[in-house]
């Protein structure tokens, strides 16, 4: 039922969304911290631009990225000048890509848990002479934790359903950038309707099963 | 309330243009999508008969036709797809023939890139060669074909990367980020000359020919406009413009 192509796809997925999620907590958590915290006029335009992913369609991120991290874009400029190459085609350009397509399905659920804290917590802890990282550790973070269950969840379920940008940058190669959704349309395309099935339908029970451990364990995450 | 005076008007302008015009939805390969564009304007001047025309891959368009899709002629890139969809009775049956060849090159963004002998396949000095899906796109199938026959295909294996379909692989050279693919001849040539780049264009003995056919769908059976299509598209006027566009006929 399933192929040895299929489970090099399923395990290439699984290791995208794995790093792809990781990374996003590194980088989102201070993006989100600073938007819930933040004065300044940049915030509506940061905001602005971690939502962008949400409205584009992945066509125009996956196009632009091309471009961009091409011989010829300023990315790509930057990576040959380091010596790695250019990022299209590889595990690491699917990384980029993903990172920045789920950005908003990671930052939002966490700006929205650390506006949700308020001050107080922060200013007794203050008076209580933690410094800010004690405070992120010892406060932040346990007040914060739906937050980062949702964000954790959605970031890797919408990477793992991530179709456009791969197809637009990954160049279809067997274990380094043919993901379960290429391989999908792949078969449905070269009229493998019963190959199509097996990994169409695991992806939907995977999608369903994800969501529902969402719901089932966090259901305050997900009311404004 | 006399500002409104124009709805009714407009309304009724609308619903005769529906009525007057022959309009036909055409699906059309990807590959062949310039050269369509400019043969629906002619044929909309010399015939009066709108083309709606939708560009894809021929495995989509089968399954679209498959599940009632619109259409009512098929431009396919290939010529199994439209003998498929007669033989299940999807398409008219005699309506069948082949409206353009299509010719495979080895193409690269970069000036005196490719020789035109296409050496530099052997040579490399390349990370990436581009070509399209070979199981979903007749010009990757023939691209495939084109390797075996030097003896080359294991030895670039490591280097292919592929295209959903020849646009997209035309986007890989176009963009640099492949420095090399096989693409449609059709879509680096315009009025019989190369618009960009170097490219070698591939003898005709490395690959099966990449026949195009074109059917009338069963949705189309009896429609004038699709018959005056098929037959504009055997004109010398319309062959001229498929041509030019490098393909053979």
């Amino acid at each position: 039922m399933l192929s040895d192509t299929a489970l090099s796809a399923i395990w290439l997925t699984a290791r995208l969304a794995t790093v792809t999620t990781l990374l996003l907590f590194l980088i989102g958590t201070p993006i989100a911290w600073w938007l819930a915290r933040t004065r300044s006029w940049l915030k509506a335009p940061v905001g602005a631009m971690v939502a962008l992913p949400l409205v584009l369609p992945p066509t125009v991120i996956g196009f632009y990225l091309l471009v961009v991290m091409g011989p010829q874009g300023p990315i790509g400029q930057l990576t040959q000048a380091l010596g790695l190459g250019v990022l299209p085609f590889t595990f690491w350009g699917l990384v980029v890509g993903s990172v920045l397509y789920s950005m908003p399905f990671v930052v939002q659920p966490l700006q929205n848990a650390f506006d949700a804290i308020g001050e107080r917590p922060l200013e007794v802890a203050a008076t209580l002479r933690a410094g800010p990282w004690d405070t992120f550790f010892s406060v932040v973070l346990p007040l914060a934790r739906p937050g980062f269950i949702t964000a954790g969840i959605l970031g890797f379920a919408h990477t793992v359903g991530e179709f456009g940008v791969v197809l637009m940058i990954g160049g279809n190669i067997p274990d380094k950038t043919r993901v379960v959704s290429v391989q999908i349309y792949d078969h449905v395309e070269a009229l493998e309707y019963a190959h199509a099935h097996w990994l169409a339908a695991g992806m939907l029970v995977f999608s369903f099963v994800v969501l529902l451990l969402l719901y089932v364990f966090n259901p305050n995450g997900r009311r404004r | 309330m006399k500002h409104l005076n124009w709805i009714p008007a407009f309304l009724f302008g609308l619903l005769t243009n529906l009525a007057a015009a022959e309009e036909i939805r055409i699906a059309v390969a990807a590959n062949f999508a310039a050269p369509m564009e400019k043969i629906a304007v002619e044929f909309a001047k010399d015939t009066g008969h709108q083309a709606k025309l939708a560009f894809g891959s021929s495995g989509k368009f089968y399954a679209q036709i498959r599940n009632g899709a619109p259409f009512q002629v098929l431009l396919s890139a290939d010529d199994e797809t439209p003998a498929r969809l007669e033989q299940e009775g999807m398409a008219v049956s005699g309506t069948r023939f082949t409206y353009a060849i299509g010719k495979l090159a080895l193409w690269s963004s970069g000036e005196g890139v490719v020789d035109s002998k296409g050496e530099i396949l052997k040579r490399g000095g390349y990370a990436h060669l581009a070509i399209a899906n070979p199981k979903l796109a007749p010009y990757g199938a023939a691209a495939i074909e084109v390797l075996k026959k030097l003896a080359l295909l294991d030895a670039v294996q490591p280097r292919l990367v592929q295209g959903e379909n020849i646009a997209q692989t035309y986007q890989f050279v176009a963009s640099g980020n492949a420095e090399l693919g096989f693409v449609a001849l059709s879509q680096i040539t315009q009025d019989g000359k190369l618009n960009k780049g170097s490219a070698w264009m591939v003898p005709g003995h490395l690959h099966t020919p990449i026949r195009q056919d074109a059917v009338i769908l069963a949705n189309g059976k009896g429609h004038p406009a699709a018959s005056a299509l098929m037959n504009y598209l055997k004109s010398d006027k319309a062959q001229a413009v498929i041509r030019a566009y490098g393909y053979d006929i």
